[in-house]
């Protein structure tokens, strides 16, 4: 008979750095980077997965930090907003949020940088209608979608094809 | 642990279903038992008949970057593609929609349209259940208390296939959505083969066998007769009625989504035969 685990060790990379941790089985992704690593940079919104304010990169593609369980990423690589922000400034992407006002209340800012840093890097030159559909899962509770398009449209014309924080 | 009745148990897989129920505290179960270790269970294996075997922890995102899926199972990959948004689909799996059973998600509605067999998994060994009788229900499935997906078995289809949906923000679950598949084997007109599926109209994916009956009658004209297989679909469906969209709205979707999707069929048949 198999006992479930209360907690399990694990060992993950997070922004480059290696983290071995006991984590109780119950702990979101989210919460492990807030809580056990401060990095709180990742907001959590709705956590049940609809506004994207959690979303990170895993293994290099976005996934919601609060629809995970930290557990389950032994061996895994996962990138948040501090990780996608360079040791000194801003990444063109943010100064771009910065530049067009897109900032608005910041709530909702990290998630949409990182799944627009996921956009670029798949198609650095994104139509808007793209830059749209690519940020459908990021909720902006200000309503500011306008000016949030407007500088992911000037980070891809600053820099095509560089538009990630630290290259 | 799944059988023994010791513990309430849960399959986790892609978790973009199950972890906002959790999260929601909708359900509570008191051990989860995470698929994403097992080996082997992420391929998609082109089958020697001409279709795919699909493992059950195939994520969205594959299934629809998939070149095989493309060219095996063109419907499969363009309702993949409509799943939620990146982020869910690169977690979501195939296996893991399916036992999930929403009845306006894609993929359940995208199997039975494609006359797939699921394969399950259990203490007694392994079984296949055409798709068409997995969906019993809201979230309901022939699945028993012991048993998991482990592959999807998709055989080949043709060129005439259709996909429409509407939703009010792209990535959301659809207000209403049509599937058609349509062949023409042999020599003759009269087509065969037809299936039409329709999903969120009802509690599990919705066939339309009187539309379907229309369109195989050997005088099936298609500009004619589109208005009655519209008809007929509508007939079909029992939607839900809610703060999203009335009944009657989502039965008017499924009659003119029917009609674009058959029409798109055609269309891709007619386009194939005439290369």
């Amino acid at each position: 008979m198999i006992t479930p685990a209360e907690s399990l060790t694990v060992r993950l990379t997070v922004n480059g750095r290696v983290v071995e941790r006991e984590i109780a089985a119950r702990r979101s992704l989210a919460d492990f980077l807030r809580e056990d690593l401060g990095l709180t940079g990742t907001h959590v919104g709705c956590e049940h997965g609809v506004c994207g304010a959690c979303t990170v990169l895993l293994d290099g593609r976005s996934a919601r930090s609060c629809l995970l369980f930290a557990v389950q990423l032994d061996g895994a690589t996962v990138t948040t907003i501090e990780g996608l922000t360079p040791p000194d400034g801003l990444s063109p992407l943010q100064q771009a949020f910065c530049d067009t006002h897109a900032m608005q209340c910041g709530f909702c800012t990290p998630g949409m940088i990182v799944a627009t840093t996921e956009l670029l890097e798949n198609n650095p030159e994104p139509s808007e209608d793209e830059i749209r559909e690519a940020l459908g899962g990021n909720l902006c509770m200000c309503t500011g979608y306008v000016n949030i398009v407007r500088a992911v449209v000037q980070a891809a014309a600053a820099s095509p094809g560089t538009a990630r924080g630290i290259s | 642990m799944l059988a023994g009745g010791d513990h309430d148990v849960k399959i986790l897989a892609g978790g973009q279903s199950l972890v906002p129920m959790l999260n929601l505290r909708l359900v509570r179960p008191s051990v989860l038992i995470d698929l994403n270790g097992v080996a082997d269970l992420d391929r998609i294996v082109p089958s020697p008949a001409g279709g795919l075997a699909i493992g059950a922890l195939v994520r969205h995102a594959a299934l629809a970057d998939s070149a095989l899926v493309k060219e095996r199972a063109p419907l499969l990959a363009e309702a993949a593609r409509h799943v939620g948004h990146p982020a869910i689909r690169h977690r979501g799996t195939l296996g893991g929609s399916l036992a999930h059973a929403d009845p306006a998600a894609e993929l359940p509605a995208a199997l039975v349209s494609l006359d797939a067999h699921i394969v399950l998994h259990g203490l007694r060994g392994e079984r296949s259940v055409p798709a068409s009788e997995c969906f019993l229900g809201l979230l309901t499935t022939a699945l028993a208390a012991d048993e998991i997906v482990t592959e999807i078995q998709i055989p080949p289809h043709g060129p005439g296939w259709g996909f429409a949906e509407v939703v009010r923000r792209a990535g959301d679950f659809a207000l209403a959505g049509v599937m058609a598949i349509v062949a023409r084997p042999g020599p003759s007109r009269r087509l065969e083969s037809v299936r039409l599926v329709g999903f969120g109209v009802g509690d599990r994916p919705v066939r339309f066998v009187e539309a379907e009956r229309i369109i195989t009658n050997p005088a099936f004209d298609a500009r004619a007769d589109v208005a009655r297989v519209a008809a007929a679909a509508a007939e079909a469906c029992d939607p839900p009625d809610d703060v999203h969209a009335s009944a009657d709205y989502r039965r008017h979707l499924a009659a003119v989504l029917t009609g674009e999707v058959v029409g798109q069929a055609l269309a891709r048949l007619d386009g194939a035969r005439s290369t």
